[in-house]
């Protein structure tokens, strides 16, 4: 576990030395405010429709604002979680540090545990500044708090099975470029898998739908803690960590 | 300290180390030599558990390489061929993080790695990232990097690669320096390397051990029997060379007597005797004889001279290449 720590802070030291995290960052807080000034505009002008016309529907933020704002923000994330892992094992391939690492007594999925870790963190950050938006909703209207507990919980739950991938992607390479295109396509599949769930219903598409990173989150979105959607989330990063510790052991086989 | 029996590795099509074995005792400095491409490398990264065997093992301090690796780990500091360097960090702090990884912790931390900087002069660029530092300072961080939790073995691969002779020199004192307290070994392709800083040295090429004994041995085992140069005077400044030559040759046990250069009247004969010491004998003839005797000594054959018997000649030119 301390070793696990160690590497962490090394990890997270790096990503804050450079302007990658905060570069990173800025897009996405810049980017979630566009979205955000979006909903809240849409939302505005509903409003003002319906009180010229003098007719009034149910008027929710957490229904009409926020949870077709977090659906999106898988978008971003799409973006940004390659840039994130990329580095992660490819550049420490790259200089030959990895073999500090390797040579060190330390185990293959404490090094692993502790970059996803920090990926994790950094990304934490990112939806840390994206709450500073709802701060203004809370101030001026009265969402409830719990669904949206429950939705960035899962944002962090999808996001982190992404950067498992993406992690385990960049144990294949010493490259980062490579790392981070491969990443950012094979997310890209995994989030549109679920199109074809649109026109067919065979158990095959049924299969590939439910494989989707995206269709899992609609129940988080809602503001449910729906087990089968959780229990897909860590599956794919125990997944994407089972993988990148096995990648990890035959790297020593065959380099 | 290091035991290693029948060590095997194979790639997909080559053998990249053949059924190596020797051992090393506590405190040696051990010189692993071989022309690049031989299998040194690849021997060193099986040692710091890097790489698995394919077949045969080693133990390190007792402990075996692939079922105990962590405890491998813990007692051997490693210096591959680049220093594992963060570009981003800073001297102090790389330190700091690499103590942590072996297990340093606190106070012990903090003695520890003012000590190392101490060792391997970098103090004063302590707060430099390591990013800037010039090739002599990433080679020393390098080293105080293996050196940082007191390990029981060092392994360096290459240390002074790419390092100008200043540097050179520097490295090899201090690598001299820490032979008290811990075993080393080092690789290089340089043959004076060895002669100057090591006791022992194993020669491999082609993923083959070729010899494995101390330099002084070595030496001597090549040569077979001693070889000696004499300086001869005649008395009158005139002297009959293949006179000398006939005469020394006579003597029991020596297999060859050859002129080899004059400065006017000190001309220098090489003798080499079959075996056991043909010194005494070969004085007493030429004083017999009439001639001054103006300088006796044994010619050392040099370590490159011994590489080249030993791996052939093709290696030693690949060596002088790349030197």
């Amino acid at each position: 576990m301390r070793n696990v720590w160690i590497i962490w802070r090394k990890e997270l030291r790096s990503y804050f030395v450079s302007p990658i995290a905060y570069l990173l960052v800025t897009m996405f807080a810049v980017v979630f405010g566009f979205f955000f000034w979006n909903a809240l505009g849409y939302f505005v002008l509903m409003g003002m429709e319906q009180q010229m016309r003098g007719r009034s529907f149910p008027m929710n933020l957490n229904e009409q604002v926020i949870r077709p704002l977090l659906s999106n923000v898988a978008v971003i994330g799409l973006f940004v979680i390659p840039m994130i892992t990329m580095r992660l094992f490819a550049e420490e391939k790259r200089s030959g540090t990895i073999e500090l690492l390797t040579t060190s007594p330390i185990r293959d999925i404490e090094i692993i545990l502790g970059k996803w870790f920090a990926a994790v963190t950094l990304y934490a950050c990112m939806l840390l500044f994206t709450g500073l938006n709802f701060l203004f909703l809370f101030k001026y209207g009265n969402p409830d708090w719990k669904p949206l507990a429950i939705a960035y919980l899962g944002l962090l739950l999808q996001a982190s099975g992404m950067l498992a991938i993406g992690t385990f992607i960049s144990t294949l390479t010493k490259n980062q470029i490579i790392a981070g295109a491969t990443t950012f396509g094979v997310l890209l599949m995994l989030w549109v898998l679920e199109w074809v769930s649109g026109y067919e219903s065979a158990t095959w598409a049924q299969v590939l739908g439910y494989m989707s990173v995206t269709t899992h989150f609609d129940s988080f979105a809602k503001g449910v803690l729906d087990t089968k959607d959780a229990i897909y989330y860590l599956t794919l990063i125990f997944a994407g960590l089972f993988f990148t510790a096995r990648s990890m052991e035959s790297l020593r086989w065959r380099s | 300290m290091i035991t290693v029996k029948e060590l095997t590795k194979k790639y997909a099509r080559t053998v990249a180390v053949d059924h190596i074995s020797f051992e090393v005792q506590k405190g040696q400095i051990v010189g692993f030599l071989g022309p690049n491409g031989a299998g040194k490398t690849t021997t060193m990264r099986m040692l710091t558990c890097f790489l698995p065997p394919t077949a045969g093992g080693a133990t390190v301090a007792g402990f075996d390489v692939l079922e105990q690796p962590l405890e491998v780990k813990k007692r051997i500091g490693y210096l591959p061929e680049t220093p594992p360097l963060y570009p981003e960090m800073e001297t102090g702090e790389y330190l700091e993080f690499v103590g942590r990884l072996k297990g340093l912790s606190g106070a012990d931390l903090v003695k520890r790695v003012d000590y190392v900087c101490e060792r391997c002069a970098i103090n004063d660029v302590k707060t430099k990232l390591l990013g800037k530092l010039s090739k002599g300072y990433r080679q020393r961080v390098g080293l105080a990097q293996a050196i940082i939790h007191n390990p029981d073995v060092l392994i360096l691969d290459e240390p002074t690669a790419g390092l100008d002779p200043k540097q050179i020199n520097e490295t090899r004192e201090l690598i001299k320096g820490l032979a008290g307290d811990h075993t080393i070994i080092l690789s290089t392709h340089i043959l004076p390397e060895v002669e100057q800083t090591c006791e022992q040295v194993i020669i491999i090429n082609k993923g083959k051990l070729v010899a494995t004994d101390s330099v002084h041995n070595l030496q001597n085992r090549a040569r077979g029997g001693e070889s000696v140069l004499i300086e001869i005077a005649g008395r009158n400044g005139a002297l009959d060379k293949s006179e000398v030559e006939n005469r020394l040759q006579q003597i029991a046990g020596v297999g060859r007597a050859e002129f080899k250069t004059s400065h006017g009247n000190r001309n220098i004969f090489f003798i080499e005797s079959q075996k056991g010491f043909v010194r005494g004998d070969l004085a007493r003839a030429i004083v017999e004889s009439g001639w001054d005797l103006n300088e006796l000594r044994p010619a050392a054959m040099s370590l490159e001279e011994i590489f080249l018997q030993l791996t052939g000649a093709e290696a030693v030119e690949a060596t002088k290449e790349a030197q």
